[in-house]
């Protein structure tokens, strides 16, 4: 039943990139029909697809994409041709200019602040001086203790026997 | 006291999280796209006049004046709610309308503008919606303004109520009517 279930959902993007169907000459141009429209967005909807939206723009669009891949353009002409008319909102994969810089190095920097707050934090956290009289204390303590502990190891009691063994 | 100093920085980025969040999320409409076409020239087309299919329309025949170029559809409701203002605009203010008859069957269309009143000097039947594509138009209605070489203006998206024109479509053309640069 899980595994029907699983099934299913893959399914799922199949079925909705197949809302009508476009004639190819080969498998190679149907192929990269369906990788543009998975990665064009729809103008109209928030976040969605060309291939996943019923929208009239999108069926719309979907017919330039074909209609574009038959005059033999390439993936770079049709995204370029979607992202003239409708900006950079269109590409699912932004390109790389001064507005969407952010975008791709965004992610980066806040690694790069949070790795630094990390190591700050813990460095900070090794010197602290809040620990300090703790250890002091400490040793203070197991100092007290060992010292315990010496003088019942050193009890006749332990080592009487070996005294006796000694030669005389 | 140095440690309730840092105790303030995750309540700072909290209200600036909440900030940009506000920003990006409640303040902004988002389904609003900014146009690309912006001072760029009309798309070339060469498509039949809604009400004389014999006629063709093509780019020169936007050119030479400042107009506002309107696309529309019997199915789009909002276009219905802005047709009143847009009769009062292309009787009263002295500015051409032109019509975009977007992904639309021609007969319904004929009849909508013969119901509600026609307030296009002339209108283009795109019925493919491929003018729309060139114009970056995603839905209905939308209104161009277009100076008097055939460069686009100013795109508005959605219905243009008294507010729009008062505020943003006449001081445009007053301004584009005085310097056609």
């Amino acid at each position: 039943m899980r595994g029907l279930l699983l099934v299913l959902v893959c399914l799922v993007p199949m079925v909705n990139a197949a809302i009508d169907a476009y004639p190819f000459p080969n498998d190679e141009l149907r192929a990269r029909y369906h990788a543009l429209i998975d990665e064009l967005r729809c103008p109209q909807c928030l976040n969605t697809n060309l291939a996943g939206s019923d929208a009239m723009i999108a069926s719309d669009l979907r017919r330039e994409v074909h209609r574009l891949l038959l005059e033999g353009k390439s993936d770079q002409e049709v995204l370029d041709f979607m992202q003239a008319r409708y900006g950079d909102f269109i590409l699912y994969e932004p390109r790389l200019t001064l507005p969407t810089v952010f975008l791709w190095f965004g992610p980066l920097i806040f690694l790069v602040v949070a790795g630094l707050t990390g190591i700050v934090v813990v460095r900070r956290g090794a010197s602290d001086p809040v620990e300090k009289p703790d250890t002091a204390r400490l040793d203070e303590l197991l100092h007290g203790r060992s010292d315990a502990r010496s003088d019942t190891r050193s009890d006749p009691h332990t080592d009487s026997h070996s005294e006796r063994q000694e030669p005389p | 006291m140095s440690l309730n100093k840092s105790l303030l920085i995750p309540l700072g980025v909290f209200i600036g999280l909440v900030i940009l969040l506000a920003l990006g999320f409640g303040l902004r409409d988002p389904h609003f796209l900014p146009s690309q076409l912006i001072d760029k020239p009309f798309p070339q087309f060469s498509l039949a006049e809604l009400s004389d299919p014999d006629r063709t329309i093509t780019t020169d025949d936007i050119n030479g004046q400042v107009s506002i170029v309107n696309v529309w559809a019997t199915w789009c409701a909002a276009c219905l709610v802005e047709h009143p203002e847009l009769l009062r605009i292309s009787r009263e203010e002295g500015i051409r309308v032109i019509g975009v008859n977007y992904n639309d069957e021609s007969v319904k269309a004929r009849a909508w503008l013969a119901r509600h009143g026609n307030p296009y000097a002339f209108t283009i039947v795109d019925d493919a919606g491929r003018l729309a594509i060139d114009l970056g138009v995603y839905g209905a209605p939308e209104t161009f303004l277009v100076d008097a070489t055939g460069v686009i203006r100013y795109r508005h998206v959605g219905a243009v109520t008294p507010e729009i024109w008062q505020n943003t479509l006449a001081p445009a053309i007053a301004l584009l009517k005085g310097d056609p640069s």
